[in-house]
């Protein structure tokens, strides 16, 4: 499988090669689906000739991308093209090297369950073959690495690139049981942007799975674990934050990175729900709708885990694209990288029911962005309640994909317990209702 | 949510639509239609009405009295320019000059990407004449536009006379709360692209011209003059700018009021209005004017010089004077009168004109339709598509497999791109090798790239992909240009609808033809000159077919059209899909 993956490799960095040469890469830097007050190359570059000269990065409010991001940059900046590319490669190998570990593990899980005879059966069909199961990694990468939303933010030079790179390698670590390096990758994914926070209960849930703790309040070997990861992940957030220091000199990052991204200051549009929101509301309830908003990034975790204990990858899923849709400053970049986990769920295709509905608004809400945008910035024949609706409906087919693929997970697993052909108690065929 | 999660009445509801798909097709095409022709109906309009505040009702009496010096001045530039062969430069600053304006030129040129038809020749270099009226007591933040075009010949002397008197007029008063501008381009709309883009420093389209020297601050309003007769019957507004954008419409309803107070005769579309709305000739007589209208934003050119100016979000209208075989003249100080009273109300404005609607169709002059009322007529012919998709994904068996699909899609979009950029390449090759004009080489190069194409995928998956970026494209382009994306989708909508492998093959395939962009235009433009009132044969039509298209070329490459490349690049791909569905074998 490997020459079908560095084939894969060599077409992508050619796509995004030949478009860092035309005339688009101007164009798409500027656009504001793909670039955020976060992220955007312009304010790297901004960054970077403040630190030549002398001067803090952060001063001026323009630069809120992390310290380490800067130092690596002042160091490769003639090469940020191959920076970027290599990032998504990396992205796109350690998912594909993760979902194959995962594949693996759970083709065997459901070998035990079948020797002891776990499953109904009248359920067969369901159970997923290592044929079907063989392409999945490679689909996964090329998900990732054919996405136009991953060409277009890499094209972009956005920073999000990177914070992908970071996250994949932790859901690798993770995957693969390595708990000092995944809590490493964790805070490193947490100190670029916080709302990584939140992947720690999947991470946690999984490791312990792998080392067989079971997941129970009472048990000293539960807390033991949880006391370890967190000594983990908090010595190393400990050892980055004190580098970041050392590095630039003072603390004023903290405020420009931290505080940009819980207090929002910035109202540029973007693909999210924040911006019109944050423009028209009134000074007095800011702090409390800001409150509210942030709370509902970390608010889905602990339902979420009660709920999927004995799935924290498909958590994994769900957590990040809850982070995508809800978290202060999306772009494109951050899509693409829930996207590239569809592929692994593709046996649940039978009992999604909106996947024709979510695709075509998805579809024609990508093209709608640069027109209303058109329309809104330059015509001045539209305005910004246009270029909102258009988000909001983004948005809300998302969370419709996510909750569809949480709908047709559970459903399988259902399945798997009670059977295919449900009865009722008078021997009639029964449908499930979601309710 | 009981649609989404009920599964009993999501499984009615779709085997309802799978089952009478095609019937409620057919009638959501015929309600579409209807809907459309039933905007020019006249209790379905509303009258218009003045919406912004600034621009209401003044007590102002209109002074302007110089009209017959304004004539003079007129003869005057005439005779100018036929001696200096082209724009008098020297003349006409020296005339601004002596009228108390800050004059200044602006040289530009432009080399033609093929020859235009009407100047056959490559390179067009030109100057544009401006002077600035400074406002007296006020911060020169925000400015006025008012033009006249320099054409060769005996056209728009007098409007350049007009123009010259009213600047006098206008030195002296001392009410202008903002600067006024009054230009005179050459090569009409080259000119104005070159002035525009040195007023806002930008270069999109290739132009070289050398820099202004004197600025007047943001506009806010232009409004350009064409005059070419010492009196005139009539007033004609002329709204279509670049790509079928339209201006504010409180500036037609302005217009419209000030032709009221004047007792000038004002048209729209060069047709009059009429009051006998309930009778079928008065209707069919603004279905008429709609319609022209329609035609005209549909071809994405500016109608007047004032259609460049709107890319630049500066609300601007043509004013054209006509003189046909009416009994009552209107004389050129009553003109004067009308200028002055519309620029002391645009004078008045605190912001830019954004009150009234910027999306609608004017049947005519006094009732027009906005975008909540004639977008549902796009809407009910992009439903057919959604429900065509809707029932090809229920027949569709396996879940589709991405590659399979990007075969003919990308072929398609080749075929595209060759059809863009090719027809300027090889004309030049074309009219070494063979007799005939420019313009007809450059059309029938892009003509002769049909290709057949014998891709052996699921046809269902094509149509589905095909139906669906057929639906994306004509909502963006109905959103941009209502009436390119509603002629489109008349034409396109059916085609997309009906055609399977399994229809007859020779009788799908020549309606699929008649039914393509290329046809579509040819018939369009047979009907414009049948609603203009001026029939043409077959022969003439055919030319003027030829010209439409080169012209729609050369603006493209002017003025940044976005016609061309929408129908090569995206409308053409996506029909030659289609007959890829009705020859798959």
């Amino acid at each position: 499988m490997a020459a079908p993956l560095t084939l894969l490799v060599i077409l992508s960095v050619t796509i995004r090669a030949v478009l860092y040469r035309s005339s688009l890469a101007e164009v798409i830097s500027e656009r504001v689906e793909v670039v955020s007050p976060l992220t955007a190359w312009k304010r790297v570059v901004e960054g970077l000739a403040l630190l030549d000269l002398g001067v803090s990065p952060y001063s001026g409010d323009v630069f809120h991308e992390t310290p380490l991001i800067i130092y690596l940059f002042h160091f490769v900046v003639d090469y940020a093209e191959i920076t970027f590319m290599l990032a998504d490669v990396i992205t796109a190998v350690a998912l594909y090297m993760a979902v194959m570990d995962y594949n693996k593990q759970v083709f065997r899980k459901q070998k035990y369950a079948l020797e002891a005879d776990r499953y109904p059966l009248d359920c067969l069909e369901l159970i997923r073959s290592p044929k079907e199961m063989y392409y999945i990694p490679l689909k996964v990468a090329m998900f990732y690495l054919l996405n136009p939303f991953t060409i277009l933010s890499c094209v972009a030079k956005s920073t999000c690139g990177l914070n992908n790179a970071v996250i994949a390698l932790f859901i690798l670590t993770t995957i693969k049981g390595n708990v000092l390096l995944s809590a490493i990758f964790l805070s490193l994914a947490t100190y670029q942007s916080i709302y990584p926070l939140t992947l720690c209960a999947p991470a946690l849930l999984y490791l312990m799975q792998r080392q067989f703790i079971p997941v129970n309040f009472r048990r000293v070997s539960f807390w033991w674990f949880i006391a370890q990861y967190a000594f983990m992940y908090l010595g190393s957030l400990f050892v980055i934050v004190g580098l970041s220091f050392f590095l630039l000199g003072s603390w004023d990052y903290v405020p420009s990175v931290y505080g940009f991204i819980l207090s929002v200051p910035d109202l540029t549009p973007n693909i999210g729900l924040f911006w019109y929101f944050f423009a028209e509301m009134f000074e007095h309830f800011r702090l409390f709708f800001l409150c509210v908003f942030q709370i509902n990034v970390f608010f889905y975790t602990i339902p979420l885990s009660i709920k999927l204990k004995e799935h924290p990858v498909f958590l994994i899923f769900m957590q990040l694209a809850v982070i995508s849709i809800f978290k202060s400053y999306p772009t494109v970049g951050d899509i693409a990288l829930y996207m590239a986990f569809l592929p692994v769920w593709s046996h649940l295709h039978r009992f999604l029911r909106n996947i024709f509905l979510v695709s075509c608004v998805l579809l024609a809400c990508s093209a709608l962005f640069p027109v209303l945008w058109h329309l809104w910035i330059y015509a001045g024949s539209a305005n910004s309640n246009f270029y909102y609706a258009i988000t909001l409906l983004f948005n809300v087919a998302q969370i419709l994909l996510v909750s569809d693929y949480f709908y047709a997970f559970l459903r399988r697993e259902h399945h798997l317990s009670y059977g295919l052909y449900l009865k009722r108690k008078d021997g009639s065929e029964a449908t499930l209702v979601l309710k | 949510m009981g649609l989404l999660s009920d599964p009993n009445r999501r499984r009615a509801l779709i085997s309802l639509l799978t089952r009478l798909n095609s019937p409620i097709c057919v009638v959501c095409y015929m309600a579409g239609v209807a809907w459309f022709m039933g905007l020019a109906f006249e209790p379905f309009t509303l009258r218009t009405y003045m919406s912004e505040n600034a621009m209401g009702s003044t007590m102002v009496e209109e002074r302007f009295p110089a009209g017959e010096r304004a004539l003079t001045t007129g003869r005057e530039f005439s005779a100018h320019k036929k001696k200096a062969g082209g724009m008098p430069v020297d003349w006409l600053v020296k005339t601004m000059q002596a009228r108390g304006l800050e004059v200044f030129t602006q040289r530009f040129s432009r080399k033609l990407p093929f020859p235009d038809e009407n100047k056959e020749r490559y390179m067009v270099k030109g100057t544009n004449v401006y002077g600035i009226l400074r406002a007296p007591r006020a911060p020169r933040t925000e400015a006025l536009v008012l033009s006249a075009p320099c054409t060769p010949g005996d056209s728009n002397n007098q409007a350049v006379g007009l123009l010259l008197g009213l600047a006098q007029y206008f030195r002296n008063q001392i009410y202008w709360a903002k600067d006024i501008i009054f230009l005179v381009n050459e090569h009409d709309l080259i000119g104005m692209q070159a002035w525009l883009e040195g007023y806002h420093h930008t270069n999109t389209t290739g132009m070289d011209w050398s820099p202004l020297q004197g600025r007047g601050g943001s506009i806010q309003a232009a409004l350009s003059l064409e005059l070419s007769s010492d009196v005139i019957t009539s007033m004609d507004l002329v709204l279509e700018g670049l790509n079928g954008q339209l201006p504010n419409l409180d500036l037609a309803n302005l217009f419209y009021a000030f032709c009221q107070k004047i007792g000038v005769l004002c048209t729209i579309q060069g047709k009059l209005q009429r009051n006998d709305w309930d009778s079928v000739s008065g209707y069919s007589h603004s279905v008429q004017t709609m319609m022209l209208m329609v035609m005209k934003q549909a071809s994405g050119r500016p109608w007047g010089d004032h259609g460049l100016f709107l890319r630049y979000h500066i609300e601007a209208a043509s004013i054209k004077g006509i003189n046909s075989f009416r009994q009552y003249k209107t004389d050129v100080t009553t003109i004067g009168r009308l200028l002055e009273g519309m620029y002391r109300k645009l004078n008045n404005l605190l912001e830019r004109l954004h009150q009234s609607y910027f999306f609608y169709l004017m049947p005519s002059l006094s009732h027009f339709v906005s975008i909540g009322y004639y977008m549902p007529a796009f809407g009910l012919l992009a439903v057919i598509l959604l429900l065509r998709a809707l029932d090809l994904w229920v027949q569709l068996v396996s879940s589709p497999g991405v590659l399979s699909v990007l075969t003919p899609l990308v072929i398609s979009h080749l075929t595209g791109v060759a059809l863009y950029t090719l027809p300027i390449q090889f004309q030049e090759m074309a009219v070494e090798q063979f007799p005939v004009s420019e313009t007809e080489a450059v059309v029938l190069t892009a003509i002769g790239y049909n290709v057949f194409l014998f891709i052996y995928i699921g046809w269902r998956v094509l149509k589905l992909v095909a139906v669906l970026y057929l639906a994306v494209l004509l909502g963006c382009t109905a959103l941009i240009n209502f009436s390119l994306g509603f002629i489109l989708a008349l034409t396109l909508v059916p085609v997309a609808a009906f055609v399977t492998p399994h229809v007859p093959k020779v009788l799908s395939a020549f309606i699929l033809v008649i039914l393509s962009p290329a046809c579509t235009l040819l018939f369009s433009v047979f009907f414009f000159q049948e609603l203009q009132e001026l029939p043409v044969s077959f022969q003439e039509g055919w030319l003027l077919y030829l010209s439409v298209i080169s012209q729609g070329i050369l603006d493209h490459f002017l003025y940044g059209s976005l016609v061309y490349p929408l129908i090569a690049l995206l409308v053409y791909p996506c029909w030659l899909l289609f007959w890829n569905i009705l020859f798959w074998k």
